[in-house]
């Protein structure tokens, strides 16, 4: 019998082309990071004072550390609410330690461990109750959480953190003018980069957030990726916790509030998809400095923090318009005598 | 039992008000002063605002949506009038209330287009505007806040008075719960809601207009937003900018608690109202009982947690019943 | 009074990329019923969507009653007495069925909904149909059928004067799709245009008059029914004649590899026994909701079973979950391509490699120029007709798309394969295609489960045949003694046993 297959020959090579590279997202980030970083150049002679730009660069990535897991949650079609309560938990917690025990090894390691913690039991509920969304949990875990700490400290603040001068220069101390907080940032930025572009991980998070059955019915463990990944976002809070702490020296209760706002805002800048399975993660990067800087430029001009507030609302809205009409253009009807 | 009753009990709604009564009974056991007019009256008075604003939440989350800004559309509206009492250019309470309405209605309008029509997703296109709406709000009022003194007289008097022996804005709350409850139920519009909650692609080719009906939706929120702005600044007397901050999550709670799917489609007006009552008993009677007040924000966390996950198992019990009985 | 009721007149539709109707004629006769053929892809679909006005064409022009018409939105086509059933169940699962029947056009007064009345004419028309479920039931409670019917119902309450069934039967039992057929006569006897598309040949015989065949969206011929036999149909369906469709290959069969005893889950199946050895390719068909899919999952790990056992190649095995299953050589193609089996919007490369990540990695980190080796081997063998390895899944056809899923199964060393319905919605030459592969497989010693409610290739493909009906086997026929009437026997049996169950119920 003839065959009925007709096979035929499919290429394999990637598509390259310099057009479909300048269409990408992360393109036109880029021309937004320089144009930030130009304006505030032009506008005050200040922003080029590396000792003061690194100070100011530390301060944002406190909150860019949540940023990093949180790009995996959004990756994955989930979202996590509950990082800044994480965050002041684990904070609260940090301080309550070091003061009962002296010991400020032990204070970071009950830090991390309580972010750890706070993350896995997201994790668990979530695929304990898989009818349940992450934007319900969460929502729910970030009043617990913080109410967990409120009851803790009550009208009161722990401090005192910065008296341990090596922890104190975790923030602190440089390496030339570039602080060590700042190379550390980088590291986990390329940690994550790799893990997210690179690994069997990666992929495997990209195939759940894009279709989530197709990707159980291939055999992917769902249920473990979306544990480990909010785990892990628990445990960057606790990070990012320790050097909130280091930084500021004590805890009060309303800590880390917005945080969640702003790493889902640095995300999406960064062209992370809120439905999941698409994005990438130099785009995150970019949009944490972006957002950072701008904030600092505008600082610089005085301008007050409510308009800050308006501006970094409206450029939210605006950059996920602009995604939506990028994408538009890219399937434009085929012209009628192509087919 | 009669068929009637027994699906009457079935619901969740029943369910969710045994639990409200527990709750009140628990509590009336800690403080026998709880079940009174005076206590119930500055409960409802209190969280009147909280309540109302609930089901314009509900309608939004019916078409398969979140809003977030609600709490700064409400300081940015009650805001709003208040300059403008102060500034003497509202001559009496019921301009002010139609100003905090408008401004309301504006934002709301606002957030739908983005979202209709930038097609973002909501819970991000709001979150862009909770920041904007809250910056506004600093913006036009310089960071100052509007004081007592500064407001009209008549607005105070309405805002914190009482008609047939009930405070106004609970009469407010009746009048707008009573509305939806018929729009939901009896109208083309209402039932459209539902529709496009349900399946959104059904309901496109059924001829409804989907964008139409989620900007109606947006907007009324956004109206019950800015009506609530109004009934804040009058009732505390006075306007400050950061009011209202994290309203959004008590409200989305009470949504949550009182049965409504976040996924669309699923969700009654008697359902949010007893969720909107639980998270006001829960918020107020704390103190009464001698419980530490600031155990109240980690009860609330566990009560919406444990309320979705009841919901969870409510529903795989369902199922299995529904299965056990099919034959083989 | 003009000689057409409706006429599609040189009807273009461009949607991005894709021409998906390529100046398309078409003529509705009053009074007549109009069957659409076609292969999955030749354009029926788009074609219905704008004659109810759910999209509008870049060229042509629609004529109704003789007059130039152009609808701007379903809205538009509803009152001109245009009606459609969609092939997807387009329900409102939160809502009642009353709810769902009059969505658009409930029944008002006074500016108020009339749920009593509109309950009562819901009920009215169940009736009719005699479907056996209530107005007021939720939607989303009932079956794939009867949520078929409550569609019809919908198009039976508008008062339509052209009515548009597309795939009416495809979740129907034989008996309930008699019914339909009763039902569509009487409203074409009550003076409305039908236009009716299935894949049943059967379909067309029992109830059209005249047939229209369009083919790579561009439109083909239309005939009267009596003067096309069902070689014409295919020959215009798919542009070439198919010689033989089913290439089976006559196999040594080998020892068992899956074994399953009394496997039950509670609401879905009872006390199902099978087996499949190796190179054999085993049928599993009934109609649909006989929970022949719920059983393969079963297998698969994706649900529990609450009794039962299986065995793998004689060992007791118990699988909790897919990764485990494909773990031990147990591979499944799932059904629903589009949601369950592939990655729309990726290349096929990577869908085709989604399964076997590991291979290509070394401590989890992916070597990607192995990975399109491999998937491009795999491709081609399949016959995937696509340029790149980097073509997006949802630019292909179903076939195309099934032969990516397949090609997947190939990445793991698998020796049963569970494929579900696997030529749905994919056309003729794909089918061919699929079957060839089928064939090789089971050549090279893997143990074949075909689910599939299409006779022909259950007749033509399968070693042994097990017919399933309402969760359990109702019987085992071998190649030779399998005939389409013993089949539909075996798929109805139980039906008849458990209606007299219920009787005795009722009366006790």
């Amino acid at each position: 019998m003839e065959n009925v297959i007709r096979r035929r020959s499919i290429d394999a090579n990637p598509p390259r082309g310099l057009k479909a590279r300048i269409m990408r997202w992360e393109f036109a980030l880029l021309l937004l990071f320089i144009g930030v970083n130009v304006i505030n150049m032009n506008l005050s002679p200040n922003f080029l004072n590396a000792h003061h730009l690194f100070t100011n660069i530390n301060t944002f990535l406190v909150n860019g550390l949540v940023a990093l897991p949180m790009a995996y949650c959004l990756l994955l079609g989930e979202i996590d609410l509950s990082v800044g309560s994480t965050v002041v938990l684990s904070a609260t917690l940090l301080g309550i330690v070091f003061n009962a025990t002296e010991s400020m090894v032990l204070g970071i390691l009950t830090a991390l461990a309580v972010g750890t913690l706070c993350g896995a039991l997201n994790g668990l509920i979530l695929i304990k109750f898989r009818e349940l969304s992450a934007m319900i949990v969460t929502l729910g875990t970030m009043i617990l959480y913080r109410g967990l700490a409120e009851r803790i400290l009550g009208a009161e603040a722990t401090g005192g953190m910065r008296t341990v001068e090596w922890f104190a220069n975790l923030f602190d101390a440089r390496i030339g003018p570039v602080p060590f907080f700042f190379i550390f940032f980088c590291v986990l930025a390329g940690v994550f980069w790799f893990v997210m572009h690179k690994t069997v991980f990666g992929r495997r998070m990209f195939a759940i957030g894009a279709n989530t059955q197709a990707a159980r019915y291939a055999g992917i463990n769902v249920e473990r990726t979306r544990f480990t990944v909010f785990t892990l976002t628990g445990l960057m809070c606790g990070v990012s916790a320790v050097f909130f702490t280091s930084w500021m020296g004590s805890v009060r209760n309303n800590v880390g509030e917005g945080y969640e706002l702003e790493a889902i805002a640095m995300c999406v800048l960064g062209g992370m998809s809120t439905a999941g399975g698409k994005g990438t993660f130099p785009g995150v990067i970019i949009a944490i400095f972006t957002l950072g800087l701008l904030r600092f430029g505008l600082g610089l001009l005085n301008v007050n923090p409510q308009t800050v507030r308006i501006i970094i609302g409206a450029l939210l809205i605006t950059v996920v318009v602009l995604q939506n009409v990028q994408r538009l253009f890219k399937k434009k009807p085929a012209p009628a005598n192509a087919s | 039992m009669s068929l009637r009753l027994k699906k009457l009990v079935r619901t969740r709604e029943f369910s969710l008000l045994i639990v409200l009564i527990l709750l009140s009974a628990v509590i009336q056991w800690r403080n026998p002063h709880f079940l009174t007019a005076t206590v119930i009256d500055s409960i409802l008075r209190n969280y009147s605002y909280t309540i109302l604003m609930t089901s314009g939440m509900l309608m939004v989350l019916l078409v398969g949506g979140i809003d977030i800004s609600v709490g700064s559309t409400l300081a940015l509206s009650g805001m709003t009038s208040a300059l403008l009492m102060r500034e003497g250019i509202l001559p009496n309470w019921w301009m002010a209330y139609l100003t905090s309405l408008g401004v309301g209605i504006l934002c709301g309008l606002l957030v739908g287009i983005v979202i209709t029509k930038g097609k973002v997703l909501p819970i991000i296109a709001t979150l862009g505007f909770m920041y904007v709406f809250r910056g506004l709000t600093f913006f036009i009022s310089d960071s100052q806040w509007v004081g007592m003194m500064q407001l009209l007289e008549d607005f105070r008097d309405f805002s914190q008075g009482t008609s047939l022996g009930v405070s106004n804005l609970i009469w407010i709350t009746i009048v707008v719960y009573i509305f939806v409850f018929i729009l939901l139920k009896w109208t083309k519009l209402g039932r459209q809601v539902y529709a496009v909650g349900s399946n959104i692609e059904a309901a496109t080719v059924s001829g409804i207009r989907t964008d139409r009906i989620k900007l109606f939706v947006y907007a009324f929120n956004g109206a019950l937003a800015g009506l609530s702005g109004a009934m804040f600044v009058g009732f505390y007397a006075g306007a400050q900018n950061n009011i209202a901050m994290g309203l959004e999550l008590d409200i989305i709670a009470a949504c949550v608690i009182g049965g409504v799917s976040l996924k669309g489609g699923q969700g009654t007006i008697p359902g949010v109202l007893l969720g909107a009552l639980t998270i006001a008993v829960i918020n107020r009677s704390l103190s009464l009982t001698g419980i530490d007040p600031f155990w109240q924000q980690a009860i609330k966390g566990a009560v919406i947690l444990a309320a979705v996950m009841a919901n969870v198992l409510m529903q795989r019990q369902s199922v299995r019943r529904t299965l056990a009985r099919r034959e083989i | 009074m003009p000689e057409y009721i409706l006429e599609l007149r040189g009807i273009t539709k461009l949607f991005p990329g894709v021409k998906a109707l390529d100046k398309v004629d078409f003529q509705l006769k009053a009074g007549e019923i109009h069957a659409l053929m076609g292969e999955n892809g030749a354009g029926k679909s788009t074609l219905i969507k704008v004659i109810t006005g759910v999209h509008q064409p870049d060229m042509g022009e629609i004529v109704l009653d003789g007059k130039k018409v152009s609808f701007k939105s379903p809205r538009e086509a509803r009152q001109v007495g245009v009606a459609a059933i969609y092939q997807h169940v387009t329900a409102y699962p939160h809502l009642t069925v009353t709810e769902n029947i009059f969505m658009g056009h409930e029944k008002m007064k006074h500016g108020f909904i009339q749920w009593k009345a509109m309950h009562k004419e819901a009920q009215a028309l169940i009736e009719t149909l005699e479907a056996d479920f209530h107005a007021t039931d939720l939607m989303g409670d009932l079956s794939v059928a009867q949520q078929q019917m409550v569609e019809i119902a919908k198009a039976l309450s508008m008062d339509a004067r052209i009515i548009i069934m597309d795939e009416p039967t495809a979740a129907l039992t034989t008996g309930e799709a008699e019914r339909l057929y009763e039902i569509t006569e009487k409203l074409r006897d009550d003076g409305a245009a039908i236009i009716f598309i299935s894949h049943r040949f059967e379909d067309m015989y029992r109830l059209a008059s005249r047939v229209t065949v369009y083919r790579d969206s561009k439109y083909i011929w239309t005939r009267d029914v009596c003067d096309v036999s069902e070689a014409d149909l295919i020959q215009g369906m798919v542009g070439r004649e198919l010689t033989e469709l089913f290439p089976k290959p006559e196999l040594e069969i080998g020892d068992e590899a899956l074994r399953a005893e009394n496997l039950s889950r509670t609401g879905f199946f009872q006390d199902v026994n099978f087996k499949v050895n190796k190179g054999e390719i085993v049928g599993v068909t009934g109609l649909v909701g006989a929970g022949r899919t719920e059983v393969m999952e079963t297998l698969f790990g994706v649900t529990k079973a609450d009794s039962g056992t299986v065995y793998l190649h004689g060992e007791k095995v118990q699988i909790r979950s897919p990764q485990e299953a494909m773990k031990r050589g147990l591979g499944l193609l799932t059904e629903d391509r589009q949601h369950q089996g592939l990655i729309l919007n990726w290349g096929i490369g990577r869908n085709i490699t989604l399964a076997e990540l590991n291979q290509f990695a070394k401590l989890g980190v992916l070597d990607e120029k192995a990975e399109r080796a491999t998937a491009k081997t795999l491709a081609e063998r399949v016959g995937t007709k696509a340029n790149t390895l980097f073509d997006l899944a949802s630019s292909l056809s179903g076939g195309n798309q099934q032969k990516v899923v397949v090609a997947r199964a190939l990445t793991s060393k698998l020796n049963v394969l569970i494929m579900d319905e696997p030529t749905k919605g994919v056309d003729v030459g794909a089918k061919a295609a699929i079957y060839e592969i089928m064939g090789e497989l089971a050549e090279q010693g893997m143990g074949i489960i075909m689910v599939s409610s299409e006779m022909p290739e259950i007749l033509g493909m399968c070693d042994r045949i097990y017919v399933m009906c309402e969760g359990r086997i109702t019987g085992e026929l071998a190649r030779g003694e399998a005939t389409g009437e013993k089949i539909l026997e075996l798929a109805m049996k139980k039906r008849v046993a458990s209606e007299a169950d219920t009787e005795t119920e009722e009366t006790a």
